[in-house]
């Protein structure tokens, strides 16, 4: 984000790299989500279950990583009135040990603009590795 | 096997989902948000996840199998504590592609016959 006398100033311009945040997330943002979410499939909060289809350990939700891009997009739009698309593959999954804070690293570029809108090519990445594909966002400008 | 013959199908909930602060403000702390007066921008998840799973299980979907591919959520506003949304669920999209199976479900979420959002989940049938 850009503070330029105080007042925050979006740079809108084809090709901007917006600064990256990193987000925390740990077996409890896993509980807290699932319990918001809706979504209680035991493979992200049961180590045994994970294990036995097969994964490292247990894994975040896709949606839970997608909601921290929408975050991060909304943070820089001002308003989550203003993100009026987000899209993500989900392409790897992020794990999640027992007692550890897992982080992830969310940027973004703008990648079109024009006077009504603009659109953002987000990145998201856990140890270095992209864990979303084609993740996308429009945010209005009006 | 999910039936290839249920492309176009619809499904309409059959109750409406009344939006809650609460369920905002719980999804939002979830996510590290402090924004709680609109709903963060893949809220609306959590209400499209159960008219559209019915929708492919009436189908033949092997949830044992199925990994989420990817989703897009058009937001034509946020949603707000007091919404009434129905869902209107539609397979939007079936393939057979080297022994996966991938499906695409498209939700409308109305609030009255206002279109607040549309959201689409593709889904991958490991074979």
């Amino acid at each position: 984000m850009d503070y330029i006398g105080g007042a925050r100033m979006r740079v809108v311009e084809l090709g901007y790299q917006i600064s990256a945040e990193t987000y925390k997330i740990n077996r409890a943002t896993l509980v807290e989500y699932a319990n918001a979410g809706g979504d209680q499939n035991p493979i992200h909060q049961d180590e045994a279950i994970a294990k036995s289809v097969g994964l490292p350990d247990v894994i975040a939700h896709g949606m839970l990583t997608m909601a921290l891009a929408g975050s991060y997009v909304t943070k820089w739009a001002g308003s989550a009135a203003a993100v009026t698309e987000i899209s993500s593959r989900f392409t790897k999954p992020v794990v999640v040990p027992a007692g550890v804070d897992v982080e992830i690293t969310i940027s973004a570029v703008i990648e079109e603009v024009s006077a009504r809108q603009v659109r953002l090519e987000i990145t998201v990445e856990c140890a270095g590795v992209k864990v979303l594909g084609m993740a996308k966002a429009t945010v209005s400008l009006l | 096997m999910f039936n290839p013959d249920a492309v176009g199908k619809s499904r309409k909930s059959s109750s409406t989902f009344k939006v809650t602060q609460e369920s905002i403000s719980n999804f939002a702390h979830a996510i590290g948000e402090s924004e709680v007066i609109n709903s963060p921008v893949t809220y609306s998840i959590m209400i499209s996840l159960g008219p559209s799973q019915t929708l492919l299980e009436e189908n033949g979907l092997d949830w044992t199998r199925v990994v989420h591919g990817d989703q897009k959520f058009q937001n034509n506003r946020p949603l707000h504590a007091g919404d009434e949304v129905t869902c209107t669920s539609t397979i939007e999209s079936y393939r057979a592609v080297a022994g996966n199976e991938i499906v695409t479900v498209r939700t409308d979420l109305r609030c009255g016959e206002e279109l607040a959002q549309v959201q689409w989940t593709t889904l991958v049938v490991r074979g």
